[in-house]
Parts: structure tokens; sequence; C-alpha cells
């Protein structure tokens, strides 16, 4: 198993103009590995909402394309949105980290630690190209071929749990983020 | 009442770019409008809170989305609808539809959903102005005219 930041170090390197969206531990992790202005920190954030974001603005902007890194229990809060990413065949990649915890809020298990299988939920849900890693060499191995075609895909990453993690911070207000964000897309 | 030409006429005309919802009874009647030839670009979500980050990330990207939900929907989505209108503050229109409103007007229903729909939208802080079976599209549009003129959120609640 790797660390998230092992697994954030991976995609760094190789994210390309996609927009980054970050939510929950990834918020905390993501900001020590890139400061562009195409990276927006959903938080504060309704939970499990990163991935409706990303949508939106992937529909908006469809050849830039859309990163989101999300956290096991955000998924599980709204699995609705597999499905309606499926439909709208957006150029979405859904990373979801899944340490099996919630880990801002003291490490406790989430309903399906260890049961749920996310890879299974996403292919019901309609999403074709789907991956899983559960080492760092595999995903090392495999980001080139994930970031190769455009979303929707949803890759599955088997990360470690950490404790004693406290709520991240966003680097920039929610409104300068904004402004930084619509400026690099060219809006306004 | 507003029928389905009617309405995607005056939201074309209002720039809106996109219609994201989950129909109800009432709003279901606009469905081949909406999704037709003339119509606009339909995202169908699975639950409503959906539907309002759907709407934030339109709104980052350049676009002017508009919701069409029911007020039981808007009920199960407070915690989206808080994020992105008091956090992200982004000019968010929601066209929520208003279960039994009309019959609990006419002391006809025992249904809750028109006695909590008015207080939760000022609880949330979202102006909003009901039209029921005498308005018309234009009234609709002229909503949204001037909550986008005020860069800010505000919703009509349908009476039903």
């Amino acid at each position: 198993m790797m660390t998230q930041w092992q697994a954030l170090e991976v995609l760094a390197r190789k994210r390309g103009g996609q927009v980054v969206i970050t939510t929950m531990s990834a918020a905390g992790i993501w900001p020590k590995l890139s400061d562009s202005p195409l990276d927006f920190h959903y938080i504060p954030s309704a939970m499990g909402h990163a991935t409706d974001v990303g949508l939106g603005l992937a529909l908006a902007h469809p050849k830039r394309g859309v990163i989101v890194l999300n956290g096991d229990g955000c998924m599980l809060m709204n699995l609705g949105g597999l499905v309606t990413l499926a439909h709208q065949n957006a150029n979405v990649v859904l990373i979801i980290l899944d340490n099996g915890l919630y880990e801002v809020t003291g490490g406790q298990p989430t309903a399906g630690t260890g049961r749920v299988h996310f890879a299974d939920l996403s292919r019901a849900a309609g999403i074709r190209r789907i991956f899983t890693f559960e080492t760092l060499e595999s995903w090392q191995a495999g980001v080139d071929e994930v970031l190769s075609d455009p979303g929707p895909a949803v890759v599955w990453l088997k990360v470690e749990g950490r404790l004693g993690q406290k709520t991240p911070q966003p680097p920039k207000l929610m409104r300068q983020q904004i402004e930084r964000l619509q400026k690099a897309l060219g809006i306004g | 009442m507003i029928n389905g030409p009617e309405l995607v006429a005056a939201l074309k005309q209002c720039g809106v770019s996109h219609a994201i919802w989950i129909p109800d009874t009432t709003l279901g009647a606009w469905e081949e409008a909406l999704s037709g030839p003339e119509g606009l670009p339909l995202i169908r979500v699975c639950r409503e809170g959906e539907a309002f980050g759907v709407a934030a990330g339109l709104i980052l990207g350049g676009k002017k989305p508009v919701i069409l939900i029911q007020c039981t929907g808007l009920f199960e989505a407070g915690d989206a609808l808080r994020n992105v209108v008091h956090d992200m503050h982004l000019p968010i229109f929601m066209v929520v539809g208003v279960r039994s409103y009309l019959a609990y007007r006419d002391g006809a229903t025992m249904d809750s959903c028109p006695v909590f729909t008015e207080p939760i939208m000022r609880a949330w802080q979202i102006p909003y102005v009901v039209l029921d079976e005498r308005h018309t599209a234009a009234d609709l549009a002229e909503a949204y005219v001037q909550i986008q003129a005020e860069k800010r959120a505000g919703a009509v609640l349908l009476a039903e």
C-alpha cells in the first residue's frame, strides 16, 4: 500500500493542463506538491460534492478536463454522482483515495470499510474506464495510461490511513481561489 | 401555469446555458421542451444536492445554469445549497416546485411541504418569489434577470 503523499506525488509529476479539485485529506497534501492556478481546493465544502463541482467544470471546459481528488468517505456520501458522471460522459478523472477512514474526524471507519468495491460500483454506474492500484509501483506504472484518454474515468487508489489529522485549511480563501481559477480559464 | 416551450424560450432569452434537474409532477411536463431539439443542455442528476455542486462547477467555468427541483429535494440538499451560496457566494438560480401549495392555501391538504418551504428559504437567506397559476414565463425570466443583475442567489417557488 502507498501513502497519500506518495500517491499524489506521482500525479503531480504527470498532471497536465487539467483543473485539479481537491477535498478533505488531499487538500492538505496537494498544495505542498502543486501551486497551479488550475488547482481548486474545495474547502469549505459540502462533503461529497467535489465530484459534482468537477463535473460542472468539465462540462464547461470539456477539452481541458478535470481531475477530482476525492476520499472514500466523500465518495460514499454521493454514490449517485457516479451515475450522473457516467451519463454525462464528461471529461473527469475521479481519483478515489481510499484509506477506509474518516481521517479528518479522528480516523473512524466508514460504513463500508474493507467491503466496498469502488471499481465494481463505478462499473455498475456505467463508467467504462476504471483503474485500481494497490501499490505505489503499479500506480507509477499505470498513471500515464490513466491520463492518456479523456474521462470519465475512475481511479481507485488504496492508500494508508493516517491518525491525528486535522481538517485541512485551503492555502487561499475561496474568493481568491475562484478569481485565480477563472482568470486561468479565461473567464471574466 | 407556465408551459415547457414558453419556459425554454424565456430561459434561452436570459442566456441560461444548462438546466439541471430532477422533475416532479409539475416540472416533468417541461421534459419534452427541455430535452427537445430547441431545448437546453439538460443535466439529469440523481439527488438534488448534486444539482447544486454541478451548478457551482458550471458557474466557475463561466456558464449560466438553472436548477429545477421540487421542494422535497430542496430539503434534502440543504448543505450543498449552504456551501454554494454562502461559502462560494455563487449566483445560483433555482426553480423549486412547492408540492401542495395551492391546496394548502385553500386549507385542503395535510401535506407539510408548504408549511416548511418558505421558512427554509428564509433560513438559508435565499431571496425568492412565488409564482402561481396567474404567472407566466416572463415573470420567471424577470426574477432571473433581477438575480443575475444583483449577482446573488435567488429562487422562484412554483406553486403546485
